[in-house]
């Protein structure tokens, strides 16, 4: 008989494992969140163009994710993600500096985006940037 | 490597004692040892709850302006969300069905007497606490029915006498439900109340193993046969526990739990709007009281009267102590009788 019990003993373990699974693939699932689609628009508004002055920047939302506008001093835009290359804090415009820093670990970058200093490995991701209509729009490069 | 391991942990925890404890517990065998299921089928439920209710945190947002989206979010795009916020409102349903008949059971068994008389009391008040998690949760998703149902339910608390408007304030977070409201009950069903079950379940199943299993009065003073709790019931109730989270994923299956529009509080009440169903003998009940019986308004009767029913259910062994005195034992036993038809014929009622 021992070939019996050990045909019943595999199919009770089976079958408890089998349940264990379908409690915990749910679960598992569940944890995963779904993926969101990032920034569904690929060109956003940020602002008015007249409000943006020579030597300074401004913080934007493009989809979920902050962007940055910055009018250099020579009076031309350019347009970056916010989120620092190093460890994905928000960077900012410094007028007194004439770059971009990132506060958190003393991450400066030039005004094309370029670390000069600090910690972070990689350029600022760049946007492309138009002036429509006194309007700022920002798009993604593709 | 393993008994290495066992041994440090022997040494630290005495995990021998609780085998002990297992080994020596044992389960009464007769007519009504399905009963003895009814404690642990709640206890499974309870466990689903907890797992689901985490799981449900994860993406839950207690505000107004998100917790309609969030829970739409949760059953149209998480995945097996659906099946998730379906086994907590169903399982919570099943929950709140289970701990009443555990309740009957006991009742009618007389498993509250000496020296059971905590537990039961701890019993009566975790099915209340199940009551209030059942009354809370509803808001959660924010949407009509549950709006209208808070504010009804709320309303009905402001009725009780001399701290009723305080109390009905202090539930909605203002005069009115709101967000504020939402922000509250949330509190209270993730924090408040679970934080209470967890003492008086640890009250309750302590004093269970303590005393062991209650036995019929027919039984006592006779031979009985028992069954080992380990493993011999244990298995038992574990198969108990498959064939309920079965119904349960069955009913999650085949009838998603709705979600319903979103509430809007400047919009009428929906018709046939009425609470969930282990409240309907109470909202019908209410709903029969004249306006006015001899100058007191019926809302403020009916709500003294269930407060005044809560307490007599929370000292029934003190009344069976009193009635067994008086020489009249079956006294409790015929109001038991006629307290489960009226919420029978009442739950009835409010369904046709």
């Amino acid at each position: 008989m021992p070939k019996r019990r050990s045909l019943l003993k595999a199919f009770l373990s089976g079958s408890i494992a089998a349940s264990l699974l379908s409690v915990f693939y749910p679960v598992f699932r569940f944890l995963i969140p779904p993926d969101k689609p990032e920034a569904s628009a690929l060109s956003v508004s940020a602002g008015s163009s007249q409000d943006l002055a020579p030597n300074t920047g401004r913080i934007f939302r493009f989809g979920s994710r902050p962007g940055l506008v910055v009018r250099r001093p020579d009076g031309s835009l350019k347009a970056y993600s916010a989120m620092c290359t190093h460890l994905d804090c928000t960077v900012q415009y410094r007028p007194d500096l004439q770059h971009i820093y990132c506060a958190c670990h003393e991450g400066h970058y030039d005004l094309n985006g370029v670390p000069i200093s600090g910690p972070p490995p990689r350029p600022l991701e760049e946007y492309s940037v138009q002036e429509v209509g006194g309007e700022i729009i920002v798009s993604k490069v593709s | 490597m393993a008994t290495r391991i066992l041994h440090w942990l022997e040494d630290r925890l005495e995990l021998s004692s609780i085998r002990r404890l297992a080994v020596h517990k044992e389960v009464p065998v007769h007519r009504f040892s399905w009963a003895y299921f009814l404690g642990g089928a709640v206890l499974f439920l309870l466990m689903i709850q907890l797992g689901t209710g985490i799981l449900l945190l994860l993406y839950y947002r207690p505000s107004a302006e998100e917790a309609y989206e969030s829970v739409q979010f949760i059953v149209a795009e998480v995945e097996f969300g659906w099946l998730i916020r379906s086994m907590h409102s169903w399982s919570a349903n099943l929950l709140v069905g289970m701990a009443f008949l555990h309740l009957f059971t006991t009742f009618f068994m007389k498993a509250y007497r000496k020296p059971r008389e905590i537990t039961w009391m701890s019993g009566v008040l975790l099915l209340f606490l199940m009551l209030a998690f059942g009354f809370s949760g509803y808001l959660l998703p924010w949407n009509e029915l549950a709006y209208f149902a808070t504010q009804v339910g709320t309303d009905i608390v402001g009725a009780v006498p001399l701290i009723g408007h305080p109390l009905m304030v202090f539930l909605r977070g203002g005069e009115q439900v709101t967000g504020a409201t939402l922000t509250r009950f949330f509190g209270f069903h993730v924090a408040v109340l679970p934080a209470l079950t967890t003492l008086l379940l640890l009250l309750h199943l302590g004093l269970v193993q303590k005393h062991g299993m209650s036995v019929p009065p027919k039984m006592i003073g006779k031979p009985y046969q028992t069954l080992p709790f380990f493993p011999n019931v244990l298995l038992r109730d574990i198969m108990a526990w498959y064939i309920l989270l079965a119904v349960l994923v069955t009913l999650c299956a085949f009838l998603p739990w709705e979600l319903g529009s979103k509430a809007d509080p400047f919009a009428p009440a929906p018709q046939g709007i009425r609470p969930e169903w282990y409240f309907i003998f109470m909202f019908e009940t209410l709903k029969i009281i004249p306006s006015n019986v001899l100058g007191i308004e019926g809302e403020t009767l009916g709500v003294v009267g269930f407060g005044a029913a809560a307490l007599a259910l929370i000292v029934v062994p003190f009344w069976d102590y009193l009635a067994r005195r008086l020489g009249r034992p079956g006294l409790l036993t015929l109001l038991g009788v006629l307290a489960v038809i009226y919420m029978a014929v009442m739950t009835l009622v409010g369904y046709l």
